[in-house]
């Protein structure tokens, strides 16, 4: 469904994406892992057009989306939601999930009929799936950290993605909140079949969730394959833990 | 159940303009005159925080809109010889067009950048007026504009700009409740969050930025009709300061904040500049004064009073 050939990007000479490769397949859950400052976001900003590549490919579901601005590559089924919180701050939850729902249907030239009556149905039943309804009319500030992170996936949800990129959903997550989000990105992929790809520092739920993984170093691909692969790569194990006392076993 | 309807804004939004209607049978010809230049400014103000406080867009030059709008209307009736009617509806639309043209120019910039650009280029629409003397009469502007018999009485001419501005306040109050304006105030708090739901934030922009002039130039309309007068210093830059300032100090989060910030901004300059010639300074001093103590203006900080009060309860 999407494939990332030889992508690369320099921020004044640093090469942030070095010739980074991906492949992941319709219905499939492909997790990038790699230390701080890997380039994983960066990978994420290039494929959904927030930054241009200089050079390499994307290709999603056949068609070259190189280049394109965000606006068209999420109108192409790509939904993303970001790894520092990026929401709406003066909207109200519900309006947050709103304005993406009436983006998606294409509603946001209609300058006379009130959104108080325009895709209610679909945003609550968004908000309902990810646990936000109790907050529904807060303001998006007035929510802890986790119900922020999860309001930046249901702000992804409103464009109804066949392709959802997450970037560390879970970060600063306290322990139930984090095994219910898993629960929601579970839901996600078995219940509506949307393809993922996620970032994620937490070694478990990498491996708890992801059909395939990608190992990303210094803004390469070191290795991409299913988990046992990962597992035993011992190129991972020297570059990615080198010296560390975490256990990937 | 009456109690919601006494709570409810179109309550409120009734008896405003009741009493709006009745104002010129008690008043005399001074304070109706006064009334339509607050109702027509604070229309161009809430034009302007059309983009400003709900659009996120640094509309630093906005009385452009406000001039080019009265000049059009103006000149239509005067020099082309059709129904001065088509003159309300022309000069609006050159605004409008204007609106556009600025903004494809500067759109590509980030925000100050953006008012920045817009104060030179719309200085340059200033200059041209101020020095095209066989066109615009330059410097002296144009005076006595011949309108139709039915405003052009002290009172024809108050209800019409009241009727205007009632009908344009709603219009554009409709527009900030629609799509469109719910993708423009999520344009304002983060765009590059807007792009990456689909919104294609520039085009958007654009459009908000034609209808703001559009309705900034029915004001200027408005003012031919109350003043019978155009002059070039209705779209220098120290107006569009005001019109700023109206924003920020009637509340630029509030629907209302910017009519209630030209009330209070119009009536200061009338009498104020009256006692001292040091308007820029009363100005200055007010601007600070609601940056350090009113941050979301007048409507604002009642709106945060009564929800206080409210939780209090
Ligand atoms: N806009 C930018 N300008 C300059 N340098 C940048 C920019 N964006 C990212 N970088 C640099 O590129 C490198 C990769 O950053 P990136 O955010 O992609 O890493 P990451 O893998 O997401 O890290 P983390 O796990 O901390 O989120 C970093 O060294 C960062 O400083
Ligand atoms: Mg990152």
């Amino acid at each position: 469904m999407l494939e990332v050939t030889s992508l690369s990007k320099s921020f004044d000479g640093f090469k942030a994406v070095n010739n980074a490769g991906l492949i992941v397949k319709n219905g499939e859950t492909v997790a990038v892992i790699g230390p701080n400052g890997a380039g994983k976001t960066t990978l994420f900003n290039l494929i959904t057009g927030v930054i241009r590549p200089d050079s390499g490919k994307v290709l999603f579901k056949g068609e070259d989306i190189t280049g394109l601005k965000p606006y068209q590559v999420c109108r192409r089924g790509i939904s993303r939601s970001f790894q520092v919180v990026n929401v709406f701050p003066r909207l109200s939850v519900f309006e947050n999930v709103q304005v993406s729902v009436l983006s998606r249907q294409k509603k946001t030239w209609n300058l006379f009929t009130p959104s108080s009556r325009l895709a209610i149905a679909e945003t609550d039943r968004i908000l309902e799936n990810v646990g936000l309804s109790d907050v529904r009319d807060n303001t998006s500030t007035a929510l802890s950290h986790g119900e922020r992170k999860v309001l930046e996936i249901a702000i992804a949800l409103g464009g109804n993605p066949e392709f959802l990129i997450l970037d560390e959903p879970t970060a600063g997550m306290s322990p139930e909140e984090t095994s219910r989000c898993i629960d929601l990105i579970r839901q996600l992929k078995e219940k509506l079949g949307i393809t993922i790809l996620f970032c994620e520092h937490d070694m478990e739920i990498v491996f708890s969730i992801s059909d395939r993984i990608m190992v990303m170093v210094r803004g390469s691909t070191i290795i991409e394959g299913t988990c046992d692969e990962v597992r035993c790569c011992q190129e991972v194990q020297d570059a990615y833990l080198g010296g560390s006392d975490v256990c990937l076993m | 159940m009456t109690g919601s309807f006494f709570r409810s804004r179109s309550a409120w939004a009734i008896a405003g303009l009741i009493v709006l209607f009745l104002f010129p049978v008690f008043f005399d010809r001074f304070y109706v005159y006064l009334t339509a230049i607050i109702l027509l400014t604070g229309l161009c103000a809430t034009s302007l925080n059309f983009v400003l406080g709900y659009g996120g867009v640094f509309q630093f030059h906005h009385a452009v809109f406000y001039g080019v709008g009265a000049y059009g209307t103006a000149l239509m009736i005067l020099k082309s010889g059709l129904s001065p009617w088509l003159g309300f509806i022309v000069g609006p639309v050159v605004a409008a067009v204007l609106g556009l043209i600025i903004g494809l120019i500067c759109i590509r910039l980030s925000k100050l950048y953006f008012g920045m650009l817009q104060i030179s280029l719309g200085s340059l629409v200033w200059a041209i007026v101020y020095r095209w003397y066989s066109f615009t009469g330059g410097d002296d502007g144009i005076h006595g504009v011949p309108l139709p018999d039915i405003i052009s009485s002290p009172n024809g001419a108050y209800y019409f700009t009241l009727i205007v501005t009632s009908a344009s306040m709603f219009v554009l109050y409709r527009m900030l409740k629609s799509p469109f304006g719910s993708a423009l105030q999520g344009i304002r708090d983060n765009p590059v969050r807007s792009e990456m739901i689909g919104v294609n934030v520039r085009l958007q922009q654009l459009l908000a930025l034609t209808i703001a002039g559009f309705f900034g130039g029915v004001a200027g309309a408005l003012f031919v009709v109350v003043d019978n007068t155009v002059f070039p210093d209705m779209m220098f830059w120290t107006l569009s300061m005001e019109l700023v300032i109206m924003c920020l100090l009637g509340g630029w989060l509030s629907y209302l904040g910017p009519m209630v910030g030209a009330a209070v901004i119009v009536l200061l300059r009338t009498y104020v500049s009256g006692i001292t010639v040091y308007w820029a300074l009363v100005l200055g001093i007010i601007m600070m004064l609601v940056i350090f103590f009113l941050p979301n203006g007048v409507l604002g900080y009642l709106d945060r009073f009564l929800k206080k009060k409210a939780r209090a309860r």
